[in-house]
């Protein structure tokens, strides 16, 4: 589907600034996701590829689910977008950038992109994934952003720990959480303004940082260009886009995003009963484990005899420790060999040669973390549609 | 040739750098094509919906077994949790058209 010349373009600054301008709509084609009312155009942005055009304002874009067979990181030109509020920062000046850390802090700080450069840099590969990503094959259907499984992806963040810049501020006694604030705010100031927050001890492990680069380049303006929170193993709402103000609390934050919003309920597997609604919930956190063939797409048609499967599996942080193949719709498994380990964060390659006679099949994939869970046979439901994580069917004819 | 090298990289840096020390992002989104399908009351939809979201937030919802019942739900939300300025004479009327077309 995709120019493999796209994809070297997209790393060349000079291609960046040439199409950064262009404000042309390319209607290039649809594609029909896996659900009701699924069909979607294939558009074109600035510094991005062909992608699903899930709104335009503000604008979400879902990966075509073929890139992830391409390698283990998701290049910026294929990388999802996400936005909440439609006033975007389209015309910010890097050189004016500044990051403001304050609240419960000694020292409150006004850094500049440059100061922030010039620090101690770290890099980490860690999905990004959507709390909404395939939200659109819940059932009974939830309302909300309607998404097949491209919501999500895995790159190489470059930047500084948080845990160092809050150093820097030194945080005082009594401090509780920590609130992120981006550039990116609402049309209407009735509107909540998207603010997200991390307990303390959480924002201090070292791991959550401050990042500017993502896979050897500047971030792409969509995901967040100049700075963005990366928070490894939680879902992308807490990844704060533009992010411009970092405020420490000595309280639980009680912003709409996070008191009303991003919420999963409080139950052992975070499921309740289909169509019914949560006695108590709490914020979103850690992904759920998941894992996806990615070398054939549901309903292909496949010559007989021997076929080597592919795909990626990732979970909330402790690692994928195995994955297993069914070729007979989950009766019997095998163990998959597992591709290079990029981190515990990040999509871990898995690959397994079978042999197929002439037929039709259910293929399935079932990742294991290093923690010991594994994904449910039967979907679990909740009002949001988020954490999906069952056993993907993919069905295939070998003739 | 290892002074071509060294230009090409102190190019190449430039060329990042320009990232960061150049002009404002000044990026520009396609042109919004979505559309609200026609329907009654369709101006007063229009005059509401778009002020904060394009039309494909409606679009692409999923069709659900009591139209009537998810659409009010989603108009409420609206006023209620994202303080769209809608006239109470008009909440039923985008009500009905949002049931009618999607």
């Amino acid at each position: 589907m995709f120019d493999r010349r796209d994809l070297l373009k997209g790393a060349g600054l000079a291609a960046m600034a040439a199409t950064l301008n262009s404000t042309k709509a390319l209607a290039l084609d649809t594609v029909t996701l896996p659900f009701a009312n699924g069909e979607r155009p294939l558009v074109k942005y600035p510094q991005k590829r062909p992608m699903i055009g899930l709104t335009s304002r503000p604008p979400q874009l879902e990966t075509p689910f073929a890139v992830f067979n391409d390698g283990p990181i998701t290049p910026n030109n294929a990388f999802f977008v996400r936005y909440h509020l439609s006033d975007l920062p389209y015309n910010l000046d890097p050189d004016k950038f500044t990051l403001e850390v304050k609240g419960k802090v000694d020292k409150p700080l006004k850094l500049s992109l440059k100061d922030i450069r010039k620090m101690k840099a770290t890099e980490i590969v860690a999905v990004n994934q959507c709390s909404g990503n395939s939200r659109g094959l819940f059932e009974p259907r939830v309302a909300g952003g309607q998404l097949a499984n491209g919501a999500m992806g895995n790159a190489r963040w470059r930047g500084v720990p948080l845990k160092a810049v809050l150093e820097m501020a030194g945080v005082q006694s009594g401090a509780q959480q920590v609130t992120f604030n981006g550039m990116d705010g609402p049309a209407s100031d009735k509107t909540p303004d998207f603010v997200k927050a991390l307990d303390l001890d959480h924002a201090t492990d070292g791991e959550v940082m401050l990042a500017y680069g993502m896979n050897g380049e500047d971030l792409p303006f969509l995901n967040g260009f100049p700075l963005r929170l990366i928070v490894p193993g939680y879902y992308g709402t807490y990844w704060v886009k533009h992010l411009s103000e970092i405020t420490v609390v000595d309280n639980v934050f009680d912003g709409f995003w996070m008191k009303s919003a991003y919420r999963i309920p409080d139950t052992p597997n975070n499921a309740i009963e289909p169509g019914t609604t949560p006695k108590a919930t709490i914020p979103i956190n850690r992904f759920t484990i998941r894992s996806f063939i990615t070398s054939v797409p549901d309903g292909a048609k496949l010559k007989a005899g021997r076929t080597t499967l592919r795909g990626i599996a990732f979970d909330g942080g402790k690692g994928i420790k195995e994955v297993q193949v069914s070729t007979d719709g989950g009766k019997t498994w095998t163990s998959a060999r597992l591709g290079k380990d990029l981190g515990k964060y990040s999509f871990r390659e898995w690959k397994l040669a079978v042999k197929l006679a002439a037929g039709s099949y259910d293929l399935k994939v079932r990742a294991t973390g290093n923690g010991g869970e594994t994904q449910p046979d039967t979907p679990r439901w909740n009002p949001a549609g988020y954490l999906r994580n069952v056993v993907e069917n993919v069905r295939v004819s070998v003739a | 040739m290892q002074r071509t090298v060294l230009l090409a990289i102190s190019l190449a840096l430039g060329a990042g750098i320009g990232a960061v020390t150049a002009a404002p992002v000044n990026y520009q989104l396609p042109n919004e094509v979505a559309a609200f399908k026609p329907g009654p009351n369709l101006e007063i939809v229009q005059g509401n919906c778009s002020a904060c979201h394009s039309a494909d937030y409606i679009n692409t919802q999923p069709p659900m077994k009591d139209k009537k019942a998810f659409w009010q739900a989603e108009v409420t939300k609206m006023i209620k949790v994202y303080g769209a300025p809608i006239d109470d004479a008009d909440v039923g009327k985008i009500v009905d058209y949002l049931a009618a077309t999607y």
